[in-house]
């Protein structure tokens, strides 16, 4: 029979020319830059992190997570079965019997997989992905009649020459998408570069259940800051972006998409890709950047992404709140490659757009965005009498103020925040002058330079006092002090602190019972979680759970906790401000409309700048720490008896209208 | 940018100064230095020289470096040197087109003299408080000067010339990080160190706000605070006293200073 000679010859050439792929597409990682993995701890680690880490994030669609079980298992099962039945010839019917059932349960999978292709939501790539449930079904089913002989369930000879080319047709389509196509760009590549990926991830800390969002520090002293060319990534960075599925769960969460604004993550992956490929995108089949035609990015290697791959307006359209990598399955790092990219835009080009410049200007000359005068810093607490680590050197907690210090709104946080710490007998002090801006934005605009020159002046002045924890109002410094401050302490010095947001230490006083607390009397209530709080640094229970302890009961918005969606503020957007067709803060405040929520908690001040910017009547937006101060039961303690006399005198009017 | 207004043979001099911000007293990129070697930059990117005289280390110098220039010549000299003899000798030497310098230094004396004295030294043509330079042909420039309520009066001056920038000049470029820290700053030994006697002689305090009168604003509607916004200043409180007997005239201004309240 022709199959007996020609599956073989088949088999093994798709196999070599995949190999070949393979390496030439590692060459084009390896045209990245350095950077040190363990390749051997790594690559021991990846079937785990295949099946454990990266199955968690795929099972949050229960459909997809089993179709994918059973496409990927059982592809995988009988493509090593093929090698052995089929190619080296090794005659055991139950060897065929093992191979019929792993394509049994590859049809099975991919004949969901189809299913869901013939609807598919708009996030999904089309193109070849429309054709690669066929080939999945093909090259199932082409292999199981192949192997009906081997198992002895169908006579050698059956089906004559007829079937034989029907057959040898199958399984070249079958081979040639799911071997040849895996090495050589096809929608399989997401399994080849995607194993791979996961074995040289670059925060190897996010597997087993680890979180890793703190950005990388720059060189400052390279030859180039920040990343022109995509040969600037680091080589592992190329590899992720080819990982890519396109499954588009990140277009579907990202803010500034859902805002008509011009980034689409999945397309701006994909873009990579043509970036390290080189050509043009005009085979992507998926929702363009809104606003943008595809199919006019021309990108290479060598070729820089801002001048004809991916407009500036793209990278800073994102407001960094990570929902892009917290919904990937394949564990990309969106917000990673764009900042990289920004950082050369900024630092190398000057070209931060609207008042990016004006603002990283006040940053270096006066330690704030606002360019107010530094020594001004403690003025919103003239009236609050708070310790000053300067005087005092030696506190259980210091109260990081942040940059809510020179707005008056987010005075009111502090204020109120003050006031539980003075409820609950705290034994706190403020850095007061010697606190400087904690380099947030300038890191998200770009700036590196600036961050590290903040943070590393920030620590000297850290570094002069003993204190236990900090405590800060702000998710935004809270991470940079916690994840992004400990890779600029000086070598061979590390933190010898902890540091908590407001809502986890309040709720830690809550429960030590230091707080008297009355019930919350009001409508429905909502709460929104800042992404530096949630996604950067996973708290999302003890905001809740003091909500909870001041009585309140929950309207929960359908975007929360792991996907909350973005109040618009982080990432420096609210000051490179890339025009779309809505604000993300609307659209936010619409789903606190769709809960009947009267009140949306939060636990961050740039988050209710945003929310309360939206056009009135909307919901009212007060931090945690008022909602707990507006709660505190203060202890009245028995006046003394000639206080009270006076009270009484002072209960007559002073002065009486004259008739 | 505009590049059709670049001329390839025109060689632009730009004074550059070590700036202070007005709020935390940090040195900087002063704000009127910026704005000329912006100017400079969009106007002749090839014939440009930007020129401190002072100490080549100070790092505010970088900031100016960081708009793209490449190198930026500093004749080094000590902080108490006077500038204006050290600039003008190498400028004698070097002989640019147009030298362009802010309206007046953000530190130091900020008697905003540096273009006037410059301009005698080198026997040339003054023009203060610039806002743009619109084009240069036949040795002419056509430049807007900048008058208060942003009014603008056209000239046209013949070059060579010195140019104070105002603050209505288009806004400087962002400096990179990256560029500032790579530039060359070529320091120059002039030879030549005249103190200044004059700094020597004053003593420096902070500057204190100036007691400003309340404006009552009579404007009823937008439109009349619109004119008032906009209309040229007419100085019609003023009087003009002349050839009178001087105690007469001192008592005119006593009296006005009475009817202000800065006397009582």
């Amino acid at each position: 029979m022709i199959l007996d000679w020609l599956l073989p010859i088949l088999i093994s050439a798709a196999l070599l020319l995949a190999v070949a792929g393979m390496l030439k597409r590692i060459s084009l990682w390896r045209a990245g830059q350095p950077e040190k993995v363990n390749f051997f701890s790594g690559l021991m680690a990846m079937p785990r992190r295949y099946l454990v880490d990266l199955h968690h994030v795929v099972e949050r669609d229960k459909y997809m997570s089993k179709t994918h079980v059973a496409t990927a298992g059982g592809f995988v099962l009988s493509m090593v079965l093929i090698l052995a039945v089929h190619l080296f010839g090794i005659e055991n019917r139950w060897l065929s019997y093992a191979l019929l059932g792993a394509l049994v349960l590859m049809f099975v999978g991919s004949f969901f997989v189809w299913k869901r292709r013939r609807n598919p939501p708009s996030r999904l790539s089309k193109g070849p992905w429309m054709r690669l449930p066929k080939s999945l079904l093909m090259f199932a089913v082409s292999f199981f009649i192949a192997t009906l002989p081997a198992a002895g369930i169908l006579p050698e000879a059956f089906g004559g020459w007829v079937l034989a080319v029907l057959l040898a047709a199958g399984i070249v389509w079958g081979l040639g998408e799911l071997v040849f196509g895996m090495a050589w760009g096809g929608p399989m590549k997401h399994a080849f570069a995607g194993a791979l990926h996961l074995a040289f991830h670059r925060r190897p800390e996010r597997f087993g259940g680890g979180r890793s969002t703190g950005l990388k520090p720059v060189d400052l002293n390279a030859a180039k800051l920040g990343v022109e060319k995509p040969t600037d990534f680091k080589w592992n960075q190329l590899l992720g972006f080819d990982a890519c599925v396109q499954c588009g769960k990140c277009e579907a969460m990202c803010p500034a998409f859902a805002a008509g604004q011009p980034l689409n993550p999945k397309k701006l992956i994909q873009d990579m890709v043509v970036g390290l490929a080189g050509g043009s995108d005009a085979k992507f089949a998926g929702s363009p950047y809104p606003g943008r035609d595809v199919g006019f990015a021309v990108g290479g290697p060598n070729k820089s992404i801002t001048e004809g791959l991916v407009s500036p307006d793209t990278l800073w359209s994102c407001t960094t709140c990570r929902a892009c990598v917290e919904e990937c399955p394949m564990m990309i790092e969106h917000v990673d490659a764009i900042v990289d990219m920004r950082r050369f835009l900024t630092l190398e080009k000057g070209n931060t757009p609207n008042k990016g410049a004006e603002v990283l200007e006040n940053l270096i000359a006066t330690d704030n965005p606002s360019g107010f005068n530094p020594g001004s810093r403690m003025n919103w607490a003239a009236d609050q009498n708070l310790r000053v680590m300067k005087d005092v050197k030696e506190v259980d907690v210091l109260f990081w103020v942040s940059d809510g210090a020179f707005d008056m709104r987010s005075q009111r946080i502090l204020r109120a925040f003050v006031k539980v710490l003075k409820a609950a007998k705290v034994d706190f002090a403020v850095l007061g002058d010697e606190e400087r801006d904690s380099g947030d934005v300038a890191r998200r605009l770009g700036d590196d330079a600036t961050f590290q020159s903040l943070a590393k002046r920030n620590i000297a002045a850290l570094s002069q006092y003993k204190f236990n924890r900090i405590v800060t109002t702000d998710p935004h410094a809270f991470h940079c002090l916690k994840n992004e401050y400990p890779d600029l302490y000086p070598a061979g010095q590390k933190p010898a602190y902890e540091v908590l947001h407001h809502t986890t230490f309040i709720n830690e006083l809550v429960k030590a019972e230091l707080l008297n607390l009355s019930e919350f009397k009001g409508g429905t209530v909502t709460y929104h979680d800042p992404c530096y709080l949630g996604r950067y640094n996973g708290e999302y229970d003890s905001p809740r759970e003091l909500l909870k302890e001041l009585g309140i009961e929950l309207a929960e918005m359908e975007r929360s906790g792991f996907r909350s969606r973005c109040c618009g503020g982080g990432g420096g957007a609210p000051i490179t401000d890339i025009p779309g067709e809505r604000r993300i803060a609307d659209m936010r405040m619409e789903e606190v409309r769709a809960v009947g929520a009267e009140l949306v908690a939060v636990g961050c001040q740039q988050c209710t700048a945003m929310l309360e910017g939206v056009v009135e009547p909307r919901a009212e937006v007060k931090d945690i720490a008022e909602l707990v101060a507006e709660a505190l039961v203060e202890e009245v303690s028995p006046a003394p008896a000639k206080s009270r006399e006076q009270s009484k005198v002072a209960k007559k009017p002073l002065a009486e209208e004259v008739s | 940018m505009q590049p059709d207004k670049q001329n390839a043979s025109l060689r632009i001099t730009a004074l550059v100064s070590v700036g202070k911000h007005p709020g935390s007293g940090r040195a900087r990129r002063a704000e009127q230095d910026a704005r000329a070697v912006e100017m400079a930059m969009t106007l002749a990117p090839e014939g440009l020289e930007v020129l401190h005289a002072g100490d080549p280390q100070a790092d505010s110098l970088r900031a100016y470096a960081g708009m793209g220039l490449k190198r930026l010549r500093v004749l080094q000299q000590g902080t108490n040197a006077d500038a204006v003899p050290a600039l003008s000798q190498y400028l004698k030497q070097q002989k640019p087109d147009i030298i362009l310098t802010g309206v007046r230094a953000e530190s130091g004396e900020s008697s905003g003299m540096t273009p006037y004295l410059l301009g005698e030294a080198l026997g040339l043509p003054v023009v203060t408080r610039i806002a743009e330079i619109v084009s240069i042909d036949h040795g002419e420039a056509n430049l807007l000067q900048a008058l208060p309520r942003g009014q603008r009066r056209a000239l046209r001056v013949p070059l060579p010339f010195v140019a104070s920038v105002d603050m209505a000049a288009a806004a400087p470029r962002q400096s990179a990080f990256g560029p500032a820290s790579r530039a060359d700053l070529e320091s120059q030994d002039i030879g030549m160190a005249v103190m200044d006697e004059v700094k020597a002689a004053w003593s420096e305090a902070p500057a204190r706000k100036r007691p400003k009168r309340l404006k009552v604003v009579k404007a009823k509607t937008a439109a009349d605070r619109f004119k008032a916004a906009t209309a040229k200043s007419s100085g019609d409180g003023g009087k003009v006293l002349r050839d009178k007997p001087a105690s007469e005239m001192a008592q005119a201004v006593f009296d006005l200073l009475l009817e202000e309240g800065v006397l009582r």
